[in-house]
């Protein structure tokens, strides 16, 4: 692998590196708030991939000039960026926006409920629940809920 | 480019804007029901767009029925460039799956969510109902691929908060529609890494476009990675065997309404998507060696089978047995997919909407014998068969039809799987297939010797659930087995749906055959 290959492709060791990372956090973390940070990077990491895909060598913002009465003037000389994948990534920033309010709305009430964000702390509470659902329920059907 | 302005005017009929009123009319109708804030008035619209999308699907299904397709162009904007929206046999099928458990769904949930919910929580929660038909419907309905993402995050992200409403009733509901959000997102982050790829490399988003323009780059890195992300991103909305870990807990504490409906529908539309991507936009005859579908898939949906149902067999929860079999039903529709033949892929399709009827039937079952015994631990439901006899013959009715008894709609969808088998040579598979209905026989069994062999739970109200949660789950097991005798509906359009399936390129090809309705003004 020449540095040359490594540098033309800068765009997607960096989206690999933070893709990775996003995802790590989001499957090692216990509290759930970094959880949710973890996903944030991830998508953030998808969101740098389609930005990145849609620059053109030498391309300029996508903005056609017009003239006074407000008639395209394109000039075929000039070179334009994509800006379709930009538009997509503004979609997708809303989603992730939306994704991570509820996420922290669902914690808020986690929390309220459990008394905590540790998910160790939750997947015991729920074991405990479960083994007390098991001594009411189960025994009677000879066996486990 | 054709804009806007050089599309000569066409007069239009609301027949033309069908495939677009699929859609709008739900989403019209979640912020009309926040607006009005009235928690009577929201049933009443919610159901009223459950009603007017399955006039409109059973509209689109009659027009498509011929194996023809409808392209509707967003804006009288033409494909590529535009946004289409594509309707043959198998999204019509779907979405007349959907939008059908819908209009069933509501009128039961009347009480179950009155019993379940707080008053308060009411008006936000049919909100969200139709947020979550809306994405569906979109879903199904687009022929956009970034779309699709768009549609899946709507109706994903109302359905956690749906889940998180069991909190009422039992607190895990929040962890479960926590995991199921983390695990959703990270699904639908994938999807959106392959659709990146796709269009790094054919630069368009148009589903029919991209497959034409996918027709030999089968060797191509970065289609390969593609398909990749766009399986596992899907698999795991899909609840594919290793990916499914989000189902039991979203399905148990999810409010019984919620979980009727999506047991029906959500997965269903994602396997959707999954059969759309993988034949028409990849069409693996050309893009991969097809032998590979087979060994990569089927020991996933063999596994999903046996696993699965064993689990089930061992639950005391009624609610959280159906969900671990539910599980076992997706790894049916997989294998479907994976013999890669019409037949094949026939019984995936028609599977999809038997097995969505028959989840319908005992989920609601579930949700009645929930009003009456407070849960659904074998212990509490105990003779529950004998003093709500009409909630029990549907248990019945639908644990047959989930077995495949002859007569029923499960069978329908098994004896055609068991064909696909045979027909790909694979007997094997096929014995595979009738023993883990077994395993289906003894966790129906369990069900219903404690339903009808045992005396009744003192502590549970002895009556029949109300008429407006009867009346739905009976039309759904009648459906089991009204599709179990007459197939013509189901099987024909499973078989249209497959044959356009399996014609890949062709099967999406961008000349519109008849109904190109919209905008076509070049």
């Amino acid at each position: 692998m020449t540095l040359e290959f490594f540098i033309g492709h800068i765009n997607y060791w960096l989206f690999i590196v933070l893709m990775m990372t996003g995802f790590y956090i989001v499957v090692s973390a216990g509290n759930l708030v970094k959880k949710v940070v973890g996903l944030n990077i991830f998508q953030v990491a998808v969101f740098m991939l389609y930005i990145s895909i849609g620059k053109v060598t030498g391309g300029t913002a996508p903005i056609f000039p017009t003239d006074m009465m407000g008639k395209i003037k394109a000039d075929p000389e000039i070179v334009y960026s994509n800006p379709l994948p930009h538009v997509l990534i503004l979609t997708a920033i809303v989603v992730g926006i939306a994704t991570t309010s509820l996420a922290l709305a669902l914690i808020v009430r986690i929390r309220e409920a459990y008394n905590t964000i540790e998910e160790d702390d939750i997947l015991e509470i729920d074991a405990r629940t479960a083994r007390a659902e098991n001594i009411i329920h189960g025994e009677a059907m000879g066996g486990r809920a | 480019m054709a804009t806007a302005s050089e599309t000569p005017h066409i007069a239009l009929t609301l027949r033309d804007h069908l495939p677009i009123l699929q859609v709008l009319v739900p989403l019209c109708t979640a912020p009309l029901i926040v607006l009005l804030g009235d928690r009577r008035i929201a049933w009443g619209l919610a159901f009223l767009a459950a009603v007017l999308s399955l006039v409109v699907s059973f509209l689109l299904l009659m027009q498509v029925m011929d194996g023809s397709f409808i392209s509707y162009h967003l804006g009288g904007w033409a494909p590529p460039i535009g946004i289409e929206y594509r309707i043959d046999a198998a999204n019509a099928f779907v979405l007349l799956l959907i939008s059908l458990t819908a209009t069933l769904v509501l009128p039961f949930a009347l009480r179950s969510v009155a019993d379940e919910i707080p008053a308060r929580s009411h008006t936000l929660f049919y909100a969200c109902f139709t947020l979550v038909l809306t994405g569906l419907l979109g879903v199904v309905a687009t022929g956009d691929a970034f779309n699709v993402f768009v549609f899946l995050e709507i109706s994903s992200l109302a359905t956690y908060v749906l889940v998180s409403q069991g909190l009422y009733r039992d607190k895990r509901a929040l962890s479960a529609a926590y995991d199921y959000l983390i695990m959703g997102t990270i699904g639908a982050t994938f999807f959106v890494i392959g659709i990146g790829f796709l269009y790094m490399t054919t630069g368009t988003l148009n589903m029919a476009d991209m497959a034409e323009r996918l027709v030999g780059q089968g060797d191509n890195r970065t289609v390969q990675a593609a398909f990749a992300f766009i399986v596992v991103g899907m698999g795991l909305k899909v609840a594919i065997y290793p990916l499914h870990l989000w189902l039991p807990a979203a399905y148990n504490y999810a409010p019984s309404a919620v979980t009727v409906f999506l047991a029906a529908t959500s997965t269903k539309a994602a396997m959707y998507v999954l059969l759309r991507f993988m034949f028409s936009v990849f069409q693996p005859e050309f893009v991969f060696d097809t032998n590979l579908l087979l060994w990569i898939l089927a020991p996933f949906a063999l596994l999903a089978m046996f696993a699965a149902s064993l689990i089930a067999v061992f639950q005391t929860n009624f609610k959280r047995m159906l969900a671990y079999s539910s599980i076992a039903q997706i790894g049916y529709m997989l294998l479907g997919i994976s013999l890669f033949s019409v037949t094949g892929l026939s019984a995936t399709m028609v599977h999809l909407f038997n097995h969505g009827i028959t989840k319908a039937a005992l989920f609601m079952a579930v949700g009645a014998l929930v009003l009456r015994s407070g849960n659904t631990f074998y212990d509490r439901i105990e003779g529950m068969g004998r003093v709500m006899p009409l909630t029990g013959a549907a248990v019945v009715l639908g644990g047959l039809s989930l077995i495949g008894v002859p007569g029923t709609a499960g069978f329908i969808s098994k004896w055609v799987l068991v064909q696909a088998a045979f027909e790909a040579d694979l007997w094997w598979v096929a014995l595979l297939i009738v023993a883990s209905s077994l395993l289906a026989v003894i966790y129906m069994w369990r069900v219903i010797e404690v339903l009808y062999l045992h005396t009744p739970h003192p502590e549970a109200i002895h009556k029949e659930a109300p008429l407006s949660m009867v009346i739905p789950m009976w039309i759904a097991a009648g459906a089991c087995v009204w599709f179990g005798i007459d197939t013509s509906l189901t099987m024909g359009a499973a078989n249209t749906a497959a044959i356009g399936l399996m014609g890949g390129t062709d099967g999406m090809a961008l000349t519109p055959t008849v109904g190109g309705l919209l905008g076509t003004g070049h």
